[in-house]
């Protein structure tokens, strides 16, 4: 075994032990937590580079935990497309810890730091967990591990409405969890096994028990819950409005993907292709329902008089574009809806780095008070239109790429309405995006109410505004170069329809 | 007729049992206003949850699963689901002290734990 092999462990291992360490920093100089967390979260990103490359040239990786054989033991397993879901969340994990810093000193409150970053490691390993472990029930822990920290990093902005929030979010949170759990159990029931390349193998010769249809749609719901794919949606506008600007970027991006890669794993490697379109065909009434979020999210978003609040609903229809590649289940449907996983968590962090950034410099996200920020923020605001035009799908950016794959691959299945229903999403997504450039850009700002905004508002500091320019090149640069994340997506794609 | 009912119901009581209490649970965290009578209703689910883990494990007349010496045969009850269940009881301890910790911060808060006054409450604020 090399160094290679062992490095999903460590990915995982020496997370949990920086996270005591920073407590005990903490304890001794609060000063501390910052660059241990930052150090470790930039050892993930770069092992998760790392087991990228190693996976595109060698294939999967597998590492049995504590020695013990798979079926029984718990097994880590790489595959092109999970390594490529680890390159992305750490990437935006990264941007995230670069962020943090000054937004945190701002936000939260001093005697709070320490734990904020102890969560907010926490969070990060337990989604990496979620991310690359073969076994369904170690899945469930590393999602509740992720699930909790969540919660309290929720209720760690200042603000009395976030408790409230938060509590709603554990409530639904906890509802999925133990749906999810309940699935488990009846996959177990059904073939004694808890490993999912074993499931994906056993599963088959019982493939008409109703045990396993009930397992499907327990295992359904729960992720659609976590991943508020709608109508199940509804702890998420509270959740992300009232979090600390660095935890709203997290969970849009980081945990977002993750719950979705989950269901994706479920669908596809434990329970493949077979069962979801001829035993238990479901991918028709998910595509039905993924236009619905479209068009509704995207509705909804209008509707919203708050920055934030209009991204987190902008989400909502995001997370549409994702499940509707699920719906239509064919090659270049799945490449789109993969690109456009890593594509919405480029620019929706962007986007939301931007509205911390505006609640950093002038304590407001409501629209009406942004009246001409462009004019003393022209850094972000230009961030903002590129990642927003990037939203939309103007080409050539990311966000255009994926929604081009998504349109083939309907067209390929000869869904023409629901191809033309993903078309007036992103025409929807220009009123929301517009709203704000216009604000931003056109508002003019008379009146005492204004010029008080006016005089405090600046451009962010450095640490803040890099991560922000970055993302926002990255949205764009990452549609031009779409070629080289294509030989990343192709090969995960294939993984995916090919079984486990 | 007394057959199906068997089939049904006595031969899988042990299901019945987790679905009823499951479904009080469910019943309590949508319909009661109390933001810790919701907690218990949680608390119930997931204990369903748990019993019905550990009622898939047992086998009729099987002891516990410890290592027997050389040449000794015995039945024993599946071990994993107990185990799985020593992880999930953590989870569950853990969620109920966040959510109670949560609780006592929006009474802190807005002085109220009833749902719908508390909704007011947000609201009025």
């Amino acid at each position: 075994m090399t160094m290679i092999d062992h490095i999903p462990v460590l990915m995982i291992v020496i997370p949990i032990l920086a996270s005591l360490l920073i407590l005990l920093a903490g304890w001794y100089d609060r000063r501390f937590c910052y660059p241990i967390s930052l150090i470790t979260i930039l050892f993930q990103f770069g092992s998760a580079i790392a087991i990228l490359l190693h996976v595109m040239q060698e294939g999967t990786i597998r590492y049995s935990v504590g020695g013990w054989a798979p079926p029984l033991g718990i097994e880590l397993v790489v595959d092109s497309f999970n390594s490529y879901i680890l390159a992305a969340i750490l990437l935006l994990a990264a941007a995230t810890a670069f962020y943090a810093r000054r937004s945190v000193e701002k936000e939260i409150g001093p005697e709070k730091t320490v734990s904020f970053y102890v969560l907010f490691q926490l969070l990060i390993t337990g989604l990496v967990g979620m991310t690359i472990t073969g076994d369904i029930f170690n899945l469930y822990v590393f999602l509740e591990i992720s699930s909790i920290t969540a919660y309290t990093l929720i209720a760690s902005a200042r603000r009395p409405h976030s408790y409230v929030a938060s509590f709603n979010y554990l409530i639904l949170g906890s509802i999925a969890g133990g749906f999810i759990l309940l699935g488990i159990a009846n996959l177990y029931a059904a073939t004694g096994t808890l490993n999912m390349a074993d499931l994906a193998h056993l599963l088959p010769a019982s493939y008409e028990l109703a045990t396993v249809h009930a397992a499907f749609l327990f295992l359904m719901i729960g992720f659609s819950i976590k991943a508020a794919f709608f109508p199940l949606h509804l702890w998420l506008p509270d959740a992300y409005a009232e979090s600390p600007s660095a935890v709203t970027i997290l969970l849009s991006t980081a945990m977002a993907k993750v719950s979705i890669y989950a269901m994706f794993r479920i669908l596809f490697s434990v329970f493949t292709t077979a069962y979801i379109i001829d035993t238990f065909p479901v991918t028709g009434f998910i595509l039905f329902i993924a236009t619905v979020a479209i068009v509704a999210g995207a509705v909804l978003a209008i509707a919203q008089k708050d920055l934030k609040r209009m991204l987190a609903y902008s989400s909502v229809s995001q997370v549409g574009y994702i499940m509707f590649a699920l719906g239509v289940a064919n090659q270049i449907a799945l490449e789109g809806g993969l690109l456009h996983i890593l594509g919405h968590a480029v620019m929706k962090g962007c986007l939301f780095m931007v509205a911390g950034l505006i609640i950093y410099r002038m304590g407001t996200s409501r629209l009406s008070d942004l009246k001409g920020v462009a004019k003393t923020m022209p850094i972000s605001c230009a961030a903002f239109a590129l990642a927003g035009a990037s939203m939309i799908g103007i080409p050539p950016t990311i966000g255009f790429m994926s929604k081009y794959y998504l349109v083939l691959g309907a067209l390929e299945a000869g869904h023409w309405v629901y191809a033309a229903v993903l078309l007036l999403g992103s025409l929807l997504a220009v009123g929301y995006i517009w709203r704000f450039i216009e604000i931003a850009y056109f508002g003019d700002h008379h009146g005492d109410h204004g010029e008080d905004h006016q005089t405090r508002a600046r451009e962010g500091p450095l640490s803040m505004l890099a991560p922000i320019v970055g993302l926002a090149l990255l949205s764009l640069f990452l549609g031009v170069f779409v070629e080289a994340v294509m030989e990343v997506v192709g090969p995960a794609v294939s993984i995916l329809l090919g079984g486990a | 007729m007394i057959e199906t009912f068997y089939e049904l119901f006595l031969s899988r009581y042990n299901y019945w049992m987790a679905i009823i209490l499951m479904l009080i649970g469910l019943y309590a965290l949508i319909a009661k206003q109390n933001l810790v009578k919701k907690l218990i209703g949680l608390n119930i689910f997931q204990t369903a949850i748990f019993l019905f883990y550990i009622s898939l494990g047992e086998v009729e007349g099987g002891t516990a699963p410890i290592y027997l010496p050389e040449g000794v045969d015995a039945l024993y009850v599946n071990p994993v689901p107990h185990v799985l269940m020593l992880t999930a009881i953590v989870v569950g301890v853990s969620v109920t002290a966040v959510a109670l910790s949560l609780i006592v911060r929006i009474y802190e808060e807005y002085g109220v734990i009833d749902e719908d006054e508390l909704m007011q409450a947000v609201r009025r604020r």
